[in-house]
């Protein structure tokens, strides 16, 4: 598998998610932001950071990049895309996955372990997961806070759009769960076609028992399939 | 213009200073010159008050690579590994603007490990707020919180360890500690040394503006009702330039084109333009026209003294130029050649070729103004407390009373405004006695604590400086890690004042002979004195970070208990020493009284020992009994797992307050195997150490024989409200 990791000025986990893919035998590439051309990928990633220092708003400015209009043609074509943290506000900024990541309900930095919920395991992302199994992930981030209209909501409820949700150590899902104010504890989720995921939690930081544990392995060695 | 006394005296110069300026130069200096002469030779810069005693700390050790005098110390961990690291305080900017003062904290303590060639992996802060009840402490801590961890996580550094402490002494002056550590290959340590004559010196980072001009003069001086018209001499941070920066310099770096590197911190471009030149034994001059600017019309004057942040002044090899450029260019990264090194040992500074300023680096160097100044001897205070006089209370309720103090509280509210995990070699977080980072691509690890302890130092330095040395090294070794080096950031009220200079002198004389004792050198530091505000001083707070190596990240100790049924033991005498303790604080408002005493000798036996037991894998768990005492630290175990502790009652004390909240020091609470135990007594009997069988853990509750038993939930509770409530 070939994977591309897109940095931009201010992404600060391009390295973590390089070594994570590495140790999944990705053969991984790193692609600065002001190429024009993406290497020959099956899996773009767009990790985590402050790209351009989260001015003018989280990922809006790498949302404009020139290599983004690239990764857009290739997820058009069903190339699989990855979308972690800031990625993740990145995707939604250049329209790739709808809805928008506000500021935290509690208004402050939020870094800490919490569990997560394997909502849909029908794709490519989540293929090793089993449904409804619980995970415990890392998450860091200012605007974590997934916000969509009604409409869309029902959508990604209804076809099994959203990929990973907030809840406690046994899997419940409630208010007191939810670390950031998102929607219906929303954490993670895919676009129509489920090639192009968005998550907050930090699935490159769960794959080295000394470090964490091993729940984030399950989603690199699924792509591999 | 004609240098007048106001102006000599706005600029913080004392007026024999301002004639031995005059004397240095042979005339009178023009104001450019005299700003910089300001900017050198005040507190912050030039250690006048503080030098002639910090060249009695010990500084050298098998593992020192560097110590004190660079940007920041380096330790060798084997192999082709370095550590480089340091602390600075930025106090006084931190109390004026919390958020930016905090920030360009870390900013610049980042840089100055960084400008080694040594690639940032761990952050920690020490910081120090007056009274909760103070009107100005909520919006500080907030402020200093998020400012810590603006800079931190966006850079991409994790924020590992830290304490975060009230006291009404710092009502009117906070502290804002921040520690740097990184990682370096041996043979790519770059310094500040200037050499070479005629070598390109090229500014590169971000532009020049007027923020922070006499930063480094504000902060050698005591607050007092204007401090708020100081704002405009806090520097601004930006996080993602210096995130730039940091990548520009390390690519830079790879080959060899940096003759010699510094980060343009404190007096911005005046002293790392001197410190170069001055270490090299060089001149240098420079075209102030080049400087990019951030403001229209900045004079000569503004762009010396600017405090800017994210800035580096580097003296490149011949032809280099344009390669180096290519790289800041792709970071979109000012690079310009400003000047050049010269052989006349002058400061050489001219605008559009006409010469505006020439200062002998020397004058601004080493004949900076040196101070031997007057200092008192404190007496140990004496014992007066008749603790049977004292109003009664139930153990359980001065536990739960402790616990639930803002200074013992569980601190998750700040911690989780820190990104911990980025860079994916954080072992163990913060919460536990020290840190855990393992060396990328490595199986070994370094572990890192700061440690202080006013109340101590201010009832008596000398057993105070001993004694904070003695706890760094105890928290280094309850995670298993062999200490090798400490950095020291030295917080003090005005030296002028014979009493602060005396606590100064013999925290000082405390550290150094706690130091050598345990072989645990100094390798860097930073002194910030007149932390005070109209003539109150704040009480003495020497910080200590400390650093350790752990040869394998899989023997990793902390303190969460691992099972039931196992045993506890704790290793140390216990005398219930209750003077000076969070009990006779928390309980009765009482802070008077000597320290507790620091014996050396035991100190090490001690840790010496329970590494040994870790090397042997004998032990499960292990915590250093520090503020609080014994039964604080036995709750501090449960509170960080699933498990309660039924813990006996002391066989030969009979008073339980001594015993369980006494403060006696050289104690480490250890978790063992019942069937390890035989051999864990053989082992500490061999060694002369003394050690009694405390309790036993078990499921649920925490308990005292015959006293009280109580839910561990319970416990959490009471530990994790306050900082939510407040």
């Amino acid at each position: 598998m070939n994977s591309s990791v897109i940095v931009f000025p201010g992404s600060n986990c391009d390295r973590d998610i390089a070594d994570a893919l590495e140790k999944h035998q990705f053969k991984n590439k790193m692609v600065w932001h002001k190429e024009s051309e993406l290497p020959k990928s099956d899996l773009i990633v767009i990790p985590g950071g402050f790209s351009y220092g989260d001015y003018l708003r989280s990922g809006a400015i790498a949302g404009k990049s020139n290599i983004l209009k690239e990764v857009v043609k290739a997820a058009d074509k069903g190339c699989l895309v990855l979308g972690i943290c800031n990625g993740f506000q990145i995707l939604v900024e250049t329209g790739l996955l709808k809805g928008a990541l506000l500021k935290n309900k509690n208004l402050k930095f939020l870094s800490k372990d919490v569990y997560v919920k394997v909502v849909n395991s029908k794709n490519k992302f989540c293929n090793k997961y089993k449904e409804n199994q619980v995970l415990k992930f890392n998450i860091a981030h200012n605007e974590g806070n997934f916000f969509t209209n009604p409409t869309h909501l029902k959508i990604l409820e209804d076809e099994g759009l959203i990929a990973f949700k907030y809840c406690d150590s046994k899997g419940n899902i409630n208010k007191e769960n939810n670390p950031n104010g998102s929607l219906n504890n929303i954490a993670g989720i895919f676009n129509e076609n489920k090639n192009i995921l968005g998550m907050m939690p930090h699935p490159e930081r769960m794959v080295d028992q000394i470090i964490s544990n091993h729940d984030g392995v399950p989603l690199f060695a699924g792509l591999l399939n | 213009m004609k240098i007048t006394d106001d102006i000599v005296e706005n600029h913080g110069l004392k007026k024999d200073e301002f004639i031995k300026i005059k004397s240095l130069l042979n005339r009178e200096p023009n104001l450019l010159e005299l700003g910089i002469f300001s900017a050198m030779w005040n507190e912050h810069c030039s250690y006048k008050s503080s030098r002639i005693h910090l060249k009695n700390l010990p500084t050298k050790g098998n593992q020192v690579i560097q110590g004190p005098g660079e940007n920041a110390g380096v330790i060798d961990i084997g192999d082709d590994d370095a550590i480089v690291f340091k602390i600075e305080s930025h106090n006084h900017p931190s109390y004026i603007e919390p958020y930016q003062g905090a920030a360009t904290g870390v900013g610049g303590i980042l840089r100055d490990v960084f400008t080694m060639g040594a690639r940032p992996i761990a952050l920690l802060n020490s910081i120090h707020f007056g009274s909760p009840d103070h009107h100005k402490t909520k919006s500080l801590l907030n402020g200093v919180v998020s400012g810590i961890g603006g800079y931190g996580n966006c850079i991409g550094i994790p924020t590992v360890g830290g304490e975060t402490k009230f006291n009404s002494t710092y009502n009117e002056n906070i502290l804002v500690n921040a520690m740097a550590v990184g990682h370096v290959k041996k043979n790519k340590i770059f310094y500040s040394k200037a050499r070479g004559l005629n070598k390109s010196v090229v500014y590169v980072g971000s532009k020049t503006g007027r923020d922070g001009i006499h930063g480094a003069s504000m902060a050698s001086a005591e607050f007092d009702e204007r401090t708020e018209e100081k704002k405009p001499t806090v520097q601004v941070g930006d996080p993602f330039t210096e995130k730039l920066l940091l990548e520009a310099c390390l690519e830079l770096m790879k080959d060899d084109s940096v003759i010699s590197i510094q980060d343009m911190g404190a007096a911005g471009l005046t002293s790392s333009s001197v410190e170069m030149a001055s270490k090299g034994e060089l001149g240098m001059e420079l075209h102030l026209e080049k400087i990019p600017c951030r403001e229209e019309n900045m004079s000569p004057y503004e762009m010396m003294l600017s405090e800017s942040q994210e800035r580096m002044l580097i003296i490149l090899e011949d032809k280099k130029e344009d390669q180096a450029k290519k790289i800041f260019e792709k970071w979109d990264l000012d690079f310009v050649v400003i000047g050049k090194t010269t052989n006349t040992k002058n400061l050489t500074l001219k605008y559009s070729n006409k010469l505006v300023g020439e200062i002998p680096i020397e004058a601004l160097a080493s004949n900076a103004p040196l101070y031997d100044r007057k200092w008192i001897k404190k007496k140990l205070p004496e014992k007066k407390i008749n603790l049977k006089a004292l109003k009664k209370v139930k153990i359980e309720d001065a536990l739960f009373k402790i616990l639930s103090s803002p200074n013992q509280s569980n601190k998750n509210w700040v911690t989780e405004q820190y990104d911990q995990s980025v860079m994916c070699d954080t072992v163990q977080k913060s919460g536990s006695d020290a840190a855990i980072i393992r060396i990328h691509n490595k199986n070994k690890a370094i572990a890192v604590t700061v440690d202080s302890s006013a109340n101590y130092c201010k009832a008596h330095p000398s057993t105070g400086g001993k004694q904070i040395v003695c706890e760094s090294w105890r928290n280094l070794i309850s995670v298993g890690a062999k200490p090798v080096a400490i950095t020291n950031c030295l917080n003090f009220g005005n030296p002028e004042n014979p009493e602060i200079m005396g606590e100064f002198v013999e925290c000082l004389e405390g550290i150094t002979e706690a130091c050598k004792f345990l072989s645990y050198p100094v390798v860097s530091g930073n002194v910030s004195l007149y932390n005070g505000t109209n003539k109150k001083n704040i009480y003495p707070t020497p910080v200590i970070g400390g650093v350790g190596l752990i040869r394998s990240a899989d023997n990793k100790i902390n303190h969460i208990i691992k099972n039931e049924k196992n045993i506890i033991i704790l290793i140390g005498k216990t005398f219930g020493h209750l003077y000076q303790s969070v009990f006779f604080e928390e309980i009765y408002s009482i802070n008077e009284g000597p320290p507790p005493e620091v014996n050396l000798t035991n100190e090490k036996n001690n840790g010496e020992a329970v590494l040994n037991l870790l090397d042997k894998n004998l032990i499960s768990s292990a915590h250093d009994v520090s503020s609080g005492g014994l039964i604080i630290a036995l709750a501090e175990m449960s509170l960080a797992s699933n498990y309660g502790i039924k813990i006996d009652k002391p066989k030969n004390l009979t008073n339980l307050f001594e015993y369980f909240y006494g403060e006696d020091q050289g104690r480490y609470l250890l978790e063992i195997e019942k069937n390890n135990l035989t051999e864990v007594h053989k082992i500490l009997r061999a060694n002369n150490i003394f050690n009694e069988i405390v309790g036993v853990t078990q499921e649920n509750y925490f308990e005292l024989s015959g006293e009280f038993k109580v839910n561990i939930n319970e416990l959490y509770k009471t530990n994790n409200k306050w900082y939510h409530n407040y």
